[in-house]
């Protein structure tokens, strides 16, 4: 795959902030479900550094392709080339019930508490570390589990249309949250959601997926912070126009 | 309501209190033979005399003893099973349905059969209560791996959680609400088969005291018994909910 211009931008900003993310190839991705094709040829490859999200309607493939990347899917035929190190955000935020919000984030670490309280503080929830998970809010529930996912210092995050049950407010400060996290950390980032405009503000770049293929690659060359102003509406309508039309 | 006046706390308590006025009333005025049931007073003199003579106390030893270790060794086979059956396949193959099929046997329609192999001494006792209270902590502990919430389990695959700790960290606590419903279900069991275990043939025991009475026709001493039974049963059940409050704090339904 050839590396254009707006590419090598991002690779540059990414090495400027410092990254550890991981470069992310995807080769010729094929999934079945039956006789239902799920995932049909997906080709692709990410940047390390690169924040990628994936639009679609519901049951295009795109929750699929995630948890493939995450090796919770078994593929049909292709490749998936990273370091494997990867951590995933779901749609809920699973925590663990019977441990306390400090202990959920410091699950599968051993060792001493200092990363898992730095990890809640950057997420601003350092008083709530030995509160029960049922006395938090949705959102400080997603903010734990971002927590959660972040002391592990992935260099691969995937998030899985986390903010999808969250309101209007709590969804922009998350979504503000996590991209400040991802500039401070320089991760690759891939996040999947059906919402148009979260994937505008937050991406570097936008895959449109249909019938399991990829049906839109654009580039989102807007400044950071994102705007809601003329660029960002036009393309806005760009991707919509595109997804209704499928 | 924090500071409920205590004519409310009382209240609970009005009907036992008025029923065991009326009793006494009753029995007072000759309505009621003291052959068929005895006066409350008559029952709480009893209680005192086998209280002082120090002989109740060796009763309710006896019986808490049977009760304690018939309960440890059946809810103790009970829970590793569950565990073994809930989490392996082959096990669950292998042993499932054998289980399921003596599940439907009654503990009590072996007592024949135990009395042939034990003759009628303490492990015949102990094997009754053991066998009974198995059941329904085998049952609740297998369900409860099974019922284990599957997505936090993926989840915790996801970050590197595998082996004993997800076992420990993950799918026990998700099983123990159900495996503690066992537990307290096979706690009020384990009185229910201790009468009729201490009735067949004891020399000591609770239910010994009562069969015994029974012959002599001291009624007021059969209803100590039958007393004591109700507050062992209502003490486990008191153990039970704080052991589920204890372990299921984190759940607010349990607060």
């Amino acid at each position: 795959m050839h590396t254009n211009l707006i590419e090598r931008d991002t690779l540059e900003t990414a090495a400027a902030r410092g990254t550890h993310g991981v470069a992310l190839t995807l080769h010729k991705i094929r999934k079945s479900y039956g006789a239902r094709r799920v995932l049909d040829g997906i080709d692709v490859a990410l940047a390390p550094g690169e924040f990628v999200a994936i639009v679609g309607r519901s049951g295009c493939g795109k929750s699929t392709l995630l948890r493939a990347i995450a090796s919770l899917e078994q593929l049909d035929s292709g490749a998936i080339k990273g370091n494997g190190d990867v951590r995933m955000m779901f749609q809920e935020a699973r925590l663990l019930p019977w441990k306390s919000v400090e202990d959920n984030v410091r699950l599968g670490l051993t060792g001493d508490v200092t990363p898992a309280r730095s990890a809640l503080q950057a997420v601003g929830l350092a008083g709530r570390a030995t509160d029960w998970p049922a006395a938090l809010s949705g959102g400080q529930k997603q903010r734990v589990a971002l927590a959660r996912a972040l002391v592990h210092q992935p260099p691969l995050l995937l998030l899985d249309e986390p903010l999808g049950a969250l309101d209007a407010l709590t969804r922009i400060e998350m979504q503000r949250l996590i991209e400040s996290l991802w500039l401070a950390r320089g991760f690759t980032a891939v996040l999947v959601t059906h919402d148009v405009q979260e994937a505008i503000a937050l991406a570097d770049r936008v895959l449109v997926i249909e019938q399991g293929r990829i049906a839109l690659d654009v580039k989102v060359a807007l400044p950071r912070p994102r705007r809601r102003d003329a660029a960002f509406a036009a393309l806005e309508t760009k991707l919509l126009d595109r997804l209704l039309a499928s | 309501m924090h500071h409920r006046p205590a004519l409310a706390h009382l209240a609970p308590w009005a009907l036992p209190i008025a029923l065991i006025v009326l009793w006494e009333v009753a029995a007072r005025i000759g309505w009621l033979s003291s052959r068929i049931l005895p006066e409350p007073w008559a029952v709480a003199k009893a209680f005192w005399t086998l209280t002082a003579s120090g002989e109740l106390f060796l009763h309710l030893r006896t019986s808490l003893w049977r009760a304690a270790s018939g309960f440890a060794i059946g809810a103790g086979a009970g829970l590793l099973l569950g565990l073994l059956t809930g989490s392996v396949r082959r096990a669950e193959t292998l042993l499932d349905t054998t289980l399921q099929m003596v599940r439907n046997i009654p503990a009590l329609a072996l007592i024949p059969l135990v009395i042939l192999w034990f003759g009628i001494d303490e492990s015949a006792k102990l094997f009754l209560l053991a066998v009974g209270v198995f059941f329904p902590v085998y049952l609740n502990t297998f369900h409860g791996i099974r019922s284990a919430d599957q997505s936090l389990v993926e989840m915790a695959k996801s970050y590197g959680v595998t082996g004993w700790p997800l076992f420990r960290d993950v799918i026990l606590p998700a099983a123990l609400p159900s495996i503690l419903v066992g537990v307290r279900f096979a706690l009020g069991l384990v009185w229910v088969l201790l009468i009729v275990a201490e009735t067949i043939s004891a020399q000591s025991g609770i239910g010994y005291m009562t069969m015994n009475a029974r012959e002599f026709l001291q009624t007021d001493v059969v209803l100590v018994g039958i007393l004591l039974y109700a507050l062992l049963g209502k003490a486990a059940d008191v153990l039970a909910r704080a052991l589920e409050r204890r372990c299921l704090r984190w759940n607010p339904a349990y607060r």
